[in-house]
């Protein structure tokens, strides 16, 4: 089998990522430089900042990619990017050096979308994993519920309404003191609550049983460190860490949910999680269980997959690649790219 | 020698390729289309219209900034990305001071040269420079106030400054889209005589931002494609807030 070797790029928040890929599935190299650091003192990513970042760090870490790969310019056979979705001027700077680079060398170049990037991390930590199979893919700015129906043609079953998931996390522990990013900090304080101190809401959409709210339950925990704040209660260890635990057992629940009826609507048996969120380990536990305790196969990447990265470009960059996309010297950022 | 020019901090985008003090060639945008869109379509129709090969370019150089934070860095990211791929260093020039190079003519040699552009929040980005002719005859590129932002007021008031310092003060030349929106009050406000440049003169071009490369890279003023990063003047708006309330 011919080997395709794809230097990916990811640039859509705030990391700057490079990695070399083999057919889609094997990494030889995948180097992320977060910003995290410089966006926690404003409590959340600052676009502009993202963006003169990623201009001050993408040369060095597309170096290292190719270095730690033992691969250069010369040996690779197409150049990916993240084209969307994401912010606008972070995108533009991947997309833009990617652009500068393909055809510099006269490669390929293939745009790719960067929640199918978070789904395809699957196929990078499962070499036997094909689709059809269900996804959810929840991060910081997506929730979605999608069916893998092949390698690049996917189909939304449900996605937010409101917030996303990793964006709720966000908020709900800026309420509580906790900082950014919210989405570990909850989980640790979760981790000594009690998930059914609050009986905070499960939000149902009518008409899209398959869709998800998460502003209900963040309204719900507002509430109620109002109300405990109005009794002059103290907003102490115990208080937060039940608060922490009774919202994510209302995620969870919305979550399993949503895929246990999807995996049997759909007569799936294989269901993936993605992205950021996908690294909360009690989520991950939860749905394992309920996945596999419905007789279904529970995937999902290392977290280190899950967070944003550029491996995961190379994996869906190599399936639209092998599709026949190739993308022009015109390629735009689309910040609010859609999926299907 | 030959380089390649990248133009992008304004509206309009350009490109050019200059060979031993010779434009060979210019490119030039459509208005109100974004550069993500145009600049490498005009790259490539530039190497093909000039038959420059790619590989025989000798360096980048990169309209630096002030400008348009987007447009600036769709230029950085774009002579970052060939610079890396063509292992060539990239020369960071100056806006300003490229749009100087605009007016270098015997004509304006002493005149004081003020480009400003249109920086938002009653602002300009602006410098204030001149020509001169050494001895030897060569040209010499005065500054005597660097690319800053300011207030179109401040500015004239700087420009009357200078002039007042002069026992035959020159005529002052003023460019750039700042006029667009500030020529109204340039006209009730300055009290010295001043010209506009033409039109061709007026905005940014990637021609001069070549002429001025190439000056560059002959004085080894030189980046490499890891260091290159636009030079925006001003931080981000959430930097800005947060000094604010930390005062």
């Amino acid at each position: 089998m011919k080997q395709t070797v794809i230097l990916s790029i990811e640039s859509s928040c705030d990391e700057t990522a490079a990695a070399v890929t083999v057919n889609g599935r094997q990494v030889l190299s995948n180097v992320i430089y977060s910003q995290i650091d410089l966006h926690t003192i404003y409590g959340g990513v600052v676009p502009e900042i993202a963006s003169r970042k990623h201009i001050e760090k993408i040369n060095q870490v597309i170096k290292k990619a190719l270095a730690d790969a033992d691969h250069t310019l010369d040996s690779i056979d197409a150049v990916a990017v993240t084209y969307g979705p994401g912010l606008v001027g972070a995108l533009l700077v991947g997309v833009a050096e990617a652009k500068a680079i393909a055809y510099a060398k006269r490669l390929p170049l293939i745009g790719v979308h960067h929640i199918k990037g978070h789904v395809c991390a699957n196929y990078i930590e499962y070499p036997e994993l094909e689709p059809p199979f269900l996804c959810l893919v929840a991060s910081g700015g997506h929730t979605h519920l999608v069916r893998v129906d092949d390698h690049t043609h996917y189909t939304i079953i449900g996605r937010t309404r409101d917030d996303a998931a990793g964006e709720a996390y966000d908020k709900i522990a800026r309420a509580i003191g906790l900082g950014y990013p919210g989405g570990p900090k909850v989980e640790k304080a979760a981790h000594n609550g009690d998930p059914s101190a609050f009986p905070f809401p499960r939000a149902k959409i009518e008409e899209a049983p398959y869709d998800f709210s998460f502003s209900g339950v963040k309204s719900a925990v507002l509430n109620t460190i109002n109300s405990y704040k109005m009794k002059g209660l103290e907003i102490d260890d115990a208080f937060r860490n039940n608060v922490a635990a009774s919202f994510q057992q209302s995620v969870i629940d919305s979550m399993r949910e949503r895929v246990l009826m999807a995996m049997d609507e759909f007569d799936m048996d294989k269901f993936a999680m993605a992205g950021g969120v996908a690294s909360n380990q009690t989520i991950r536990a939860a749905l394992k269980e309920a996945v596999e305790n419905a007789g279904g196969t529970f995937y999902c990447p290392k977290p280190v997959l899950c967070t944003d990265n550029a491996a995961m470009i190379g994996a869906a960059g190599y399936y639209e690649y092998l599709n026949g996309r190739r993308d022009g010297l015109d390629l735009n950022a689309v910040p609010g790219l859609k999926l299907e | 020698m030959r380089i390649l020019a990248i133009e992008s901090s304004g509206q309009i985008a350009s490109t050019a390729i200059i060979e031993n003090g010779e434009i060979l060639g210019m490119n030039v945008g459509e208005f109100k289309v974004t550069h993500s869109q145009t600049l490498m379509p005009l790259i490539d129709e530039l190497i093909k219209e000039t038959g420059v090969e790619l590989e025989s370019l000798d360096a980048i150089a990169v309209s630096g900034g002030p400008g348009s934070f987007t447009g600036l860095r769709i230029g950085s990211s774009t002579a970052k990305g060939l610079g890396l791929a063509l292992d060539i260093p990239l020369i960071h020039v100056p806006t300003l001071h490229a749009m100087c190079y605009n007016l270098l003519s015997a004509e304006n040699i002493g005149c004081l040269i003020v480009p400003m552009m249109d920086a938002r929040r009653d602002q300009v980005y602006c410098g204030i420079f001149d020509f001169l002719i050494r001895p030897d005859n060569t040209v010499d590129f005065d500054i005597f106030l660097d690319s800053c932002a300011m207030s179109v007021t401040d500015l004239l008031d700087r420009i009357a400054e200078i002039l007042s310092l002069d026992g035959n003060p020159p005529p002052v030349l003023f460019l750039g889209d700042g006029l667009l929106a500030y020529h109204e009050l340039i006209e009730s406000y300055a009290d010295f005589d001043y010209y506009y440049a033409d039109d061709e003169a007026m905005l940014q071009r990637a021609d001069t931002v070549a002429l001025l490369g190439q000056v560059m890279y002959s004085l080894g003023l030189t980046v490499s494609a890891d260091e290159e990063a636009p030079e925006y003047l001003r931080p981000s708006q959430a930097e800005r807030e947060k000094a604010e309330k930390d005062k």
